[in-house]
């Protein structure tokens, strides 16, 4: 993955990791209704230290170190929320927010437009694969929340969007599901921008502008992506990238306007096939942008599989660089 | 409740949680034979010798994720697991080597997990002590992979057990929680649904006075763990988890109990854990000293090499025996985990489904025989180094 070759850190680069503690301590500082809570984020500053200092600076009414309860913790978060106080939840693993799938879709989702109650929360957590997690620590759960009307998703890719994206989600007056790729926390880094950095939910972002083929993704295989597209630029194919940040809502302009440039699309995620994200935005490409494509809208994903640990079977179910680069020629030479 | 690692030896027996609780005729313990006496420290100082080998060969970079130890609770493992017959069924967690090596597993199917191999007992699926070998009674070893969610073994447990009752089996199921697993909805859900079900299930709740890094008085109000029992309407046995016929004891009582059909037990063992929730942790939450002294004063195989000693008079020549014996399987199986390779990548399709048994390549896989799968070796969330951490 690109991401892992970066040269040496320019001065005042920061990690992903880094950005989303930068965002935490800006908006509990900013506003006192904003706390924490999960389990292990207090002292120990989290399982993976995206917490670390929040407890010192803060102290222990705004960073709660819970009990094993996922269910009482997004529970409790919706109840605060309703009260006018901005919780951000942390899931020790976002596989674990399974855990608390009733409270999320059956509760929180349905507030607002049952009951006139809103749940201004941020769930977050990490999430994702390549890191030989086994089943239990690389999920990427993101589509079966995306089905639930009533909850809003962001997966950034680089430090300066975990940072807007975080920020823009404590102030968000709905419930927002804050996905964090853990292969990313310590390997993408960047300068932040300066003042108070606030990414709009909602916005995709081209992260490589290009002419032949588009290929939409997020998170993780925007790296992948890149990776693809500099390669394939050697051999005289002209790519463009577009970064979707937010899955819901979705930036439905952003992605017409590439597949009317390029005429030829390709969807990328790491999340499984089936029902998957890029099953959606087939169907909307299709429905608005049918006459403009030139060839079939094609996907690279994960196998309908649950995803193993030994790195021989991790790597072939999840979607390497080098897939990208075969559908990417295929799309081409149609 | 408060870790002062002081209380060693003083409670042998057994606390009654309940007004329910099983009178206790006599140590079950007493029964042992000699022979079974010495099988319980083999057991022991296998299982820490066994995770002192993983220990070197994660340093080595060949054990895939992360590394769980449960140095100083192994007692807790291997007497409480003792109390089975083979046709029982328990489920373990994550500090349950002991009592998984008991039931039947292997070194080197523990070994080939860890390290991710093609022939490990999940083919490479699954981590480190996850995998499990149930079926027919007398015909498998009677042991239930758990997964990573915590508490959801104890709903399974209870259906296990559930079926035991059903067909009228003369068997008994065993599940371990960690004090931290007991905050969770599946944990009460599953132990309220087996109680009232009557189940032949013993619940034993490992209080090792920390959940990762939070203390067992942030993770339930109660004082103990075992007045949790009353809530369920179950017995409660408690027993200090270091000693290890103390624990065979009071598991004991309550296998016997759920072979009458009388249902669940509630086991709550005390014990510590002395090394961080995985190998990455630095433990800089622990007090100072505390483990020190629980290294010092109370450590499980320590304790019981006194015993052997002084109350069964075991000599020298016959600890030597158990010790070379130990580290002569613990060699072979290393040898032989290191003989095999990782698993093909083609692998991954297979078992999804019965039928159809083996998924199809997707069609950019078709022509991708040339890519090499599982080169690199990122830093997980479980193997970084710690000292990279940031402070
Ligand atoms: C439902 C769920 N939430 C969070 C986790 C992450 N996690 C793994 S182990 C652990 C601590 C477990 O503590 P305890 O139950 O006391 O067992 P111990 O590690 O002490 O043996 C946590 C929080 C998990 N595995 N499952
Ligand atoms: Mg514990």
């Amino acid at each position: 993955m690109s991401a892992a070759k970066q040269p040496t850190p320019a001065a005042g680069e920061i990690t992903y990791l880094e950005a989303i503690r930068e965002a935490l301590f800006e908006e509990m500082a900013r506003d006192e209704q904003v706390f924490c809570l999960g389990e292990d984020i207090g002292a120990f500053g989290g399982a993976f230290k995206v917490t670390e200092g929040l407890l010192a600076r803060f102290g222990e009414q705004r960073v709660i170190d819970s009990p094993i309860s996922e269910i009482a913790l997004v529970g409790a978060a919706a109840g605060a929320s309703h009260m006018g106080m901005r919780p951000v939840v942390e899931m020790q693993f976002i596989d674990f927010l399974a855990n608390a799938y009733d409270m999320l879709t059956n509760y929180v989702a349905t507030a607002r437009y049952r009951a006139f109650l809103p749940c201004p929360m941020v769930v977050r957590g990490p999430s994702g694969g390549y890191v030989r997690g086994g089943p239990f620590h690389s999920q990427n759960p993101e589509a079966g929340f995306l089905h639930t009307p009533g909850l809003k998703i962001v997966y950034p890719a680089t430090a300066a969007d975990a940072k807007g994206l975080m920020k823009a989600a404590i102030r968000d007056d709905d419930c927002v599901l804050f996905f964090e790729h853990k292969y990313l926390y310590r390997r993408v880094k960047d300068v932040m921008p300066a003042g108070d950095h606030v990414v709009p939910i909602g916005q995709a972002r081209i992260a490589r502008e290009g002419t032949d083929v588009s290929i939409i993704t997020y998170a993780s295989t925007v790296w992948k992506s890149l990776e693809a597209a500099e390669q394939l630029a050697a051999e005289g194919i002209s790519v463009e990238v577009l970064d979707l940040r937010s899955l819901a809502p979705m930036d439905d302009e952003a992605i017409f306007r590439t597949v009317k440039k390029t005429n030829r699309l390709l969807i990328v995620h790491e999340d499984t096939r089936t029902g998957g994200i890029a099953g959606e935005i087939t169907a909307r490409v299709s429905e608005t942008c049918f006459e403009w494509l030139d060839a079939p809208i094609l996907r690279v994903t994960a196998a309908d599989i649950p995803l193993p640990y030994a790195p021989p079977l991790e790597d072939y179910v999840l979607p390497q660089t080098s897939d990208i680069v075969r559908a990417v020629r295929r799309l081409a030479a149609y | 409740m408060a870790r002062t690692g002081t209380r060693t030896g003083t409670r042998t027996g057994t606390r009654t949680g309940t007004r329910t609780t099983p009178a206790i005729p006599a140590r079950p313990s007493d029964a042992l034979t000699r022979a079974q006496k010495l099988e319980l420290y083999y057991w022991m100082r296998l299982t820490r010798q066994l995770e002192e080998r993983l220990v070197n060969l994660y340093r080595q970079t060949k054990v895939v994720g992360g590394l769980f130890r449960s140095l100083g609770q192994e007692a807790d493992a291997v007497g409480s697991c003792f109390a089975l017959e083979q046709r029982d069924v328990m489920s373990p967690l994550i500090r349950n080597l002991g009592a998984m090596l008991v039931k039947g597993a292997t070194p080197v199917e523990v070994l080939k997990q860890y390290m991710a191999r093609g022939d490990s007992p999940t083919r490479g699926r699954e981590l480190n002590i996850h995998f499990g070998d149930i079926g027919e009674a007398g015909a498998t070893r009677g042991f239930l992979g758990q997964i990573s969610p915590l508490g959801d073994m104890v709903p399974v447990m209870a259906g296990v057990t559930l079926s035991f009752k059903m067909r009228g089996e003369d068997r008994v199921g065993l599940v371990y929680v960690g004090d931290g697993a007991t905050s969770t909805g599946a944990f009460h859900e599953g132990i309220n649904f087996a109680a009232v079900q009557k189940c032949p299930l013993v619940v034993v709740v490992e209080n090792n006075g920390y959940a990762y890094s939070t203390p067992t008085h942030k993770q339930t109000a109660a004082k103990q763990f075992i007045d949790k029992a009353i809530g369920y309407g179950v017995p409660g046995l408690q027993a200090d988890g270091n000693d290890v016929l103390a624990v065979y004891d009071v598991t004991k009582q309550a296998v016997d109990h759920a072979r009458a059909g009388h249902g669940v037990t509630l086991v709550e063992l005390i014990t510590y854990r002395r090394k961080g929730h995985a190998e990455h942790d630095n433990q800089s939450y622990v007090p100072p000293g505390e483990i020190e002294r629980w290294a010092a004063e109370n450590d499980p195989l320590d304790r019981y090499l006194v015993v052997l000693r002084e109350q069964l008079g075991a000599t020298e020549a016959e600890i030597g025996a158990i010790h070379d014996r130990v580290q002569r399987e613990i060699d072979e199986a290393t040898d032989e985990a290191e003989r095999s390779g990782p698993p093909e990548p083609l692998d991954a399709l297979r078992g999804v489904y019965a039928d159809p048994p083996q998924e199809q390549p997707l069609w950019f896989r078709r022509e991708a025989a040339g890519d090499a799968y599982g080169a690199e070796r990122p830093e997980g969330w479980g193997t970084w180094n710690a000292a990279e951490k940031p402070a």
